[in-house]
């Protein structure tokens, strides 16, 4: 994925829509500040989730931190390779780091996403 | 404004990634904290520890100052002996766990960071009428810990004393390429390992030796793994003004018999009260790991609450700290914890979690 082209949302997931499928991971930034991940937490598939609503978490040794859904849907995929290799999210949070997918409802709405300018200056204003 | 150690630009420099601790701005981390704890677990780590406070006490009545304020035995220490122990509140709970430090000529307190203005000024109030004289030397001095099985073969040479042949929990005051320090067998890791205290100027230039030596930069994110699978208590979380030293399994360092002391007969009136919670150990299986204020449940009845938890880098699984109704307390019961409305299983178990091994 190129991230200059993905949505984002203010709590750091990354969206890429395919027709009425949401891929999600978390961005760059995310994944740099999840150091030492010791468990990822993935939704299952059939679960019915709603955009901003918590459906799994990744925990570092310091933290834990909830996923949450960018979109209205139905979890169609979970990525199960990076809980048995959480290393995958740092190494490649675009790509083989993905999370989860969302069939989404009819309708769901995708304008609270944020485009790829507009994360880069939620970020830089979160990091001061 | 969050207080800077000496070593804030060298942190910045070394990557370390800065967060606000108890009013001053410390590494949580530099290369990550599974790196960071397991080089102290197999070789050496060099940890900032500036942010504790460092009280000079002397004249004729510290003696008689520093037995009033704290629960352990200072009448009873050697020249050179470091002791552990707790200052208490009127009501028995806990005000802060500190170190004393004896010396032929004074006394110095290393205090924790957050509680420095309050162990300060009930000091300050203690001593009125005594004849003491007292010195906050925090801003002035630096503190460094290197800690690890390689942290005896990292400082060889470096101090004039022969700091290997110290025991633990003692202490020398001798000097550094000519600069004065005090250097102690000490630590809040589980590993054998010194604390080294000298003036704030000189910090950089140590910090820089026990690099080039081969110390990993450490921050408080692995200081707080290290000491929590060590079972030891973190002041704000498994210690507090709400806390009595029997309830924190910490009645060794309380010693009634040595006379009159500020909380002695309110910790003493709550140790014969055997309703209340006890700190343990839990072991969760691999996963989630219970973190400080999950609930611990029995047959979905709330018995606890978790102080402080974490991923144990050593055991491979989570382990925490609770304090649970003392029905529930003993070692191997099965509880469970509620991590954010799920509840998974936990076993009480005993602490330490780790205990280095015997040479």
């Amino acid at each position: 994925m190129d991230p200059k082209t993905l949505r984002y949302t203010k709590t750091h997931e990354w969206v890429a829509v395919d027709g009425d499928v949401a891929t999600v991971g978390v961005s760059r930034f995310a994944a740099d500040l999840l150091n030492d991940i010791t468990f990822v937490g993935l939704p299952a598939t059939g679960k019915a989730v709603s955009a901003g609503k918590d459906c799994g978490a990744i925990e570092t040794v310091k933290s834990a931190n909830d996923l949450y859904s960018p979109v209205d849907g139905e979890i169609s995929a979970a990525n199960h390779e990076v809980a048995t290799n959480p290393g995958l999210i740092q190494e490649d949070p675009y790509g083989q780091g993905w999370l989860f997918k969302v069939k989404m409802s009819p309708g769901a709405s995708l304008g609270h996403l944020l485009d790829a300018a507009a994360y880069e200056e939620h970020c830089a204003n979160e990091a001061h | 404004m969050a207080l800077h150690t000496p070593l804030y630009d060298w942190h910045v420099a070394h990557k370390g990634r800065m967060v606000e601790f108890g009013g001053w701005q410390m590494p949580v981390q530099y290369a990550g904290i599974v790196a960071e704890h397991s080089a102290v677990r197999s070789a050496a780590g060099l940890f900032d520890i500036s942010h504790m406070a460092r009280f000079s006490i002397g004249g004729p009545e510290a003696l008689a100052l520093i037995d009033h304020a704290w629960t352990n035995d200072a009448a009873g220490m050697k020249d050179t002996q470091v002791r552990y122990g707790l200052v208490g509140n009127e009501q028995g709970g806990i005000v802060d766990d500190i170190l004393v430090y004896r010396w032929s000529y004074g006394w110095t307190m290393v205090v924790n960071a957050s509680n420095r203005k309050a162990v300060w000024d009930r000091l300050q109030t203690y001593a009125a009428g005594k004849d003491v004289q007292m010195q906050d030397q925090t801003e002035s001095t630096g503190m460094l810990a290197v800690q690890g099985p390689k942290a005896v073969e990292l400082l060889a040479g470096l101090f004039e004393a022969d700091v290997a042949g110290l025991k633990y929990y003692y202490a020398t005051a001798t000097r550094c390429r000519g600069n004065q320090c005090v250097v102690s067998r000490t630590g809040y890791t589980g590993e054998d390992g010194f604390e080294v205290m000298l003036a704030a100027d000189k910090v950089v230039e140590l910090a820089d030796e026990f690099v080039r030596r081969g110390a990993v930069c450490c921050g408080l994110g692995a200081r707080d793994t290290l000491r929590l699978e060590a079972g030891m208590p973190l002041y704000g979380h498994e210690l507090s003004m709400d806390i009595d030293p029997f309830q924190a399994g910490l009645g060794w360092a309380v010693k009634p018999a040595k006379g009159e002391f500020v909380g002695k007969e309110p910790m003493l009136a709550k140790k014969g009260d055997a309703a209340r919670r006890k700190r343990v150990g839990l072991t969760l299986e691999p996963g989630r790991s219970a973190r400080e204020g999950c609930g611990v449940v029995m047959a979905g009845k709330s018995v606890g609450t978790v102080t402080s938890g974490a991923p144990s880098p050593t055991l491979g699984r989570p382990i925490a700290m609770a304090y649970v109704d003392p029905a529930h307390a003993e070692v191997g019961t099965k509880l469970e914890v509620d991590i954010r409305g799920t509840t998974v299983p936990a076993t009480v178990v005993a602490l330490p979690f780790y205990q280095r091994p015997k040479k």
